[in-house]
């Protein structure tokens, strides 16, 4: 097989890029892949060039993002071999993709080009820079430790890690090991900007071994390890969607205009399922329903309030500022509808738990025959008002109610029964 | 039968029905929904959903994904567009197809996560570098937001570009009655695949879209974000670059016909006409309504594809009117469409951006 095409590569005299790719070529001719199999993605920089001498498939996108791209590749085609080539600019502003893929440990094999600075652009400072050294952004020496690139990829899960240079002999076979490697594979290989880096300090290839020595970055394999397979299980279904809950007008309501139903409580009172429950409610009594819900982003604490417009036409939209009645279960909620409440007037009831809101309906657990649970509480009160209303008949509730199934549908099925009786007739 | 249904999964019924099999999304109020339902349902079907490190490794895994052979969609909101510019510059380059839904929040900035707004109208037509032509369309109900996810991603596949689909809070997460009859669904045609003689890329007749080659066939497939030849060959050629972005202006404006939508409520005689899309779409509507049982003469037009303007339609919806009301949940972004094609017509804005919808009195009262 023949992956190189007959282009010369463009690099500088010197550049490590040339020997990279004619290991990673040599490393191809090894495994012997047809070349529609295998997919270069390369990133941006002199490294990012890179494609355009193979005859395999490639794909050339952003700076920094090319591990996105390999993913997404190798999602839709896990038979396809997929090789990032990147540059240590990369490693900086890609730096939480390398991460993310050694953690996902999805089968990509990353060389990163590591020349220690940014050849592209003049030579400025990358995350992989040595201390001391001198670029253009670093007029009076590198104050920043370099980045780790197999240590970080090793600690977060990758399959495979390796550091050498492109002088290494056994680039190839590194190379074609990594691309064999199920799950994440990089090899951070350290090479020669002779354009800038070489230029500005006097860096040669002895340089290279005695920098990683300094910094203790080992070389050779540093991590080979077993990993799962990325996959999801998920049940085969004929029918795959949100399930959907499809009603049949089963009661008729008598309701002749728009009516908006307030229910405010706090977190945790199942306001929202009420709320969701009357307006099912509503829908199999022939009514057309919309349910708008107000909490805050901590939705453990504080109000919950939920709009409920019923109609006998189909409802535009629920938002709703002065409502045609309210039902206030807690302060919480109380202190959201206050403004609702006196916009309203004398336009339509306010139902409440004793104390919260003066000359309110008042809406009283203890009148119930039975028990109703703190968490039934605010479909109690929704079964008293829409009761009281006339809104659709209280069976309709029952009836939704009894769709639910397992235990919440018995405690919820008591709380509609018992809920006319806990207002004064 | 009815159902008391959500936007969000309205959308992704219409995704699964358009046939998507990618989706990669990060959780964003009020977005989430839809990627949760994703991740649900999408390997159900054989699919791939998977929720990326960040926004811009999302819409990245997409359009790998897309260049694979997959049928793609993320979503996001207004501070994840903001994430995704730069790759929507490359998915236009690049001619991928993608849907990128946008549950639009109130911003600037973080705003509010839970407000409805519609403040991205002129922002993803703009949103990357060049200037290049996106699509964009704008559902105005439940059963919209169905038919025109399966019309994004029919569009993204014929014009090989990312069509986004531009929502908001309130469509996405307010509950509404849907009659099942409403849900229309809208054919999705397939992608056309380039057989093993064709170019990576070819740019003229610019108009023309070219059947896309993805990787893992017959033969090997490039594909670039650079200025490229037909190979995909990274190249200065003035002459090879101008017909490129020639072809990607030309092959979305020479079409336009196909992709502009509007729902039009024509009155004969109208002096006034008012315009709006989305979420303000229904009061608008009702406002205009009401204005005529008062014995006024008002047209109403939905506008349903954001981008391309439908100057066409609305160009024949002004014929006699003076006055546009152009009612939307912005400091007044997509009434600039409206001015530019409305010569001396006046064009008013009734905008809110206190996270409140625009009711119908308000717009009446400009009416």
């Amino acid at each position: 097989m023949i992956y190189r095409n007959d282009r010369a590569y463009p690099f500088c005299p010197g550049c490590g890029h040339s020997s990279i790719l004619d290991a990673l070529n040599a490393a191809f001719e090894v495994r012997g892949a047809a070349p529609e199999d295998v997919v270069i993605v390369s990133d941006i920089g002199c490294s990012g060039l890179s494609d355009q001498y193979f005859t395999t498939s490639a794909f050339h996108g952003l700076h920094g993002r090319s591990i996105t791209y390999a993913s997404g590749i190798k999602l839709a085609r896990p038979d396809l071999d997929v090789v990032v080539v990147m540059g240590d600019g990369g490693t900086g502003i890609g730096g939480a993709h390398l991460i993310n893929a050694a953690r996902r440990n999805l089968g990509l094999t990353v060389l990163v080009f590591n020349n220690l600075n940014f050849g592209m652009t003049g030579g400025q400072h990358s995350t992989t820079t040595p201390p001391g050294a001198i670029t253009p952004t670093t007029p009076f020496g590198n104050l920043e430790r370099p980045l780790d690139v197999c240590g970080t990829a090793g600690v977060n899960g990758a399959a495979y890690a390796w550091r050498g240079s492109s002088f290494d002999d056994d680039l190839p076979q590194r190379i074609a090991e990594a691309m064999d490697h199920p799950g994440f594979a990089v090899l951070d290989i350290w090479e020669l900007c002779t354009a800038y880096f070489v230029r500005g300090n006097r860096f040669s290839r002895a340089d290279i071994e005695a920098t990683m020595e300094e910094l203790g970055f080992a070389r050779g394999v540093l991590v080979d390890r077993e990993v799962a397979e990325w996959a999801v299980t998920a049940p085969a279904s004929d029918s795959p969607g949100p399930p959907r809950e499809a009603f049949q007008v089963t009661h008729r309501s008598t309701l002749e205009r728009p009516f908006a139903l307030v229910v405010a409580g706090a977190a945790g009172g199942k306001v929202r399922s009420a709320a969701r429950h009357a307006g099912r409610a509503a829908i199999v009594s022939g009514l057309w329903a919309a349910q708008r819900d107000d909490y805050p982003i901590t939705v453990k604490t504080g109000h919950s309030v939920s709009t409920l417009v019923l109609s006998p036409e189909p409802v535009g939209h629920a938002a709703v500022t002065v409502p045609d009645a309210v039902i206030v279960l807690a302060p919480e909620g109380y202190g959201k509808v206050r403004p609702m409440i006196e916009a309203m007037g004398d336009r339509g009831p306010v139902f409440a738990l004793d104390g919260l809101v003066e000359g309110a309906v008042v809406i009283d657990p203890s009148r119930a025959a039975t028990r109703i649970p703190r968490t039934e509480l605010a479909l109690a009160a929704v079964a008293a008002a829409v009761d009281r209303l006339g809104l659709f008949p209280v069976e309709a509730l029952a009836d939704v109610v009894a769709r639910i199934g397992g235990r919440f549908a018995e405690r919820a099925a008591t709380a509609v029964a018992a809920g006319p009786d806990l207002v004064s007739a | 039968m009815r159902e008391f249904t959500d936007g969000s999964t309205a959308i992704v019924r219409g995704a699964l029905d358009a046939g998507c099999t990618f989706f990669a999304g990060y959780p964003i109020t009020p977005a989430s929904p839809i990627l949760m339902m994703m991740m649900r349902e999408l390997p159900k079907t054989g699919g791939v959903a998977i929720q990326g490190e960040d926004e811009i490794a999302s819409i990245g895994m997409c359009i790998g994904a897309a260049t694979a052979g997959a049928r793609a969609m993320t979503a996001t909101s207004g501070p994840g567009i903001s994430l995704y510019s730069e790759n929507i510059g490359l998915a236009i380059m690049g001619e991928v197809p993608l849907v990128i839904v946008d549950v639009q929040r109130l911003g600037p900035s973080t705003g509010g996560a839970t407000t409805a707004a519609q403040g991205d109208v002129q922002f993803v037509r703009w949103g990357t570098g060049g200037g290049y032509p996106i699509i964009a369309l704008a559902p105005a109900s439940i059963p919209d937001c169905y038919r025109l996810t399966m019309r994004a991603f029919d569009l993204a596949e014929r014009f090989r570009t990312p069509v986004f689909l531009m929502t908001d809070k309130e469509l996405n997460l307010t509950m509404n009655t849907v009659d099942l009859a409403d849900y229309e669904p809208l054919p999705v045609r397939d992608r056309v695949a380039a057989g093993a003689t064709d170019p990576m890329y070819a740019f003229e007749p610019a108009d023309r879209v070219f059947p896309m080659a993805s990787f893992g066939g017959e033969s090997p497939v490039r594909f670039t974000g650079s200025s490229h030849d037909e190979s995909a060959m990274i190249t200065k050629d003035p002459a090879t670059v101008g017909a490129l972005n020639r072809h990607l202006i030309e092959k979305i404006e020479t079409h336009r016909d196909e992709i502009e939508m509007v729902d039009a409520d024509l009155e004969e005689g109208a002096e006034t006409m008012v315009v709006s899309y989305g979420i303000t779409a229904g009061a608008a509507r009702a406002a205009a309504v009401s204005a005529r049982a008062s014995g006024r003469r008002v047209s109403s037009l939905t506008v349903q594809s954001l981008w391309p303007v439908p100057e066409t339609a609305l160009r024949e919806a002004m014929d006699g009117v003076r006055r546009i009301v152009v009612a939307e949940l912005n400091p007044g972004l997509y009434v600039r469409e409206l001015e530019r094609i409305a010569g001396d017509r006046e064009v008013v804005g009734v905008n809110r951006v206190d996270g409140e919808l625009l009711t119908i009195d308000e717009i009446g009262e400009s009416l």
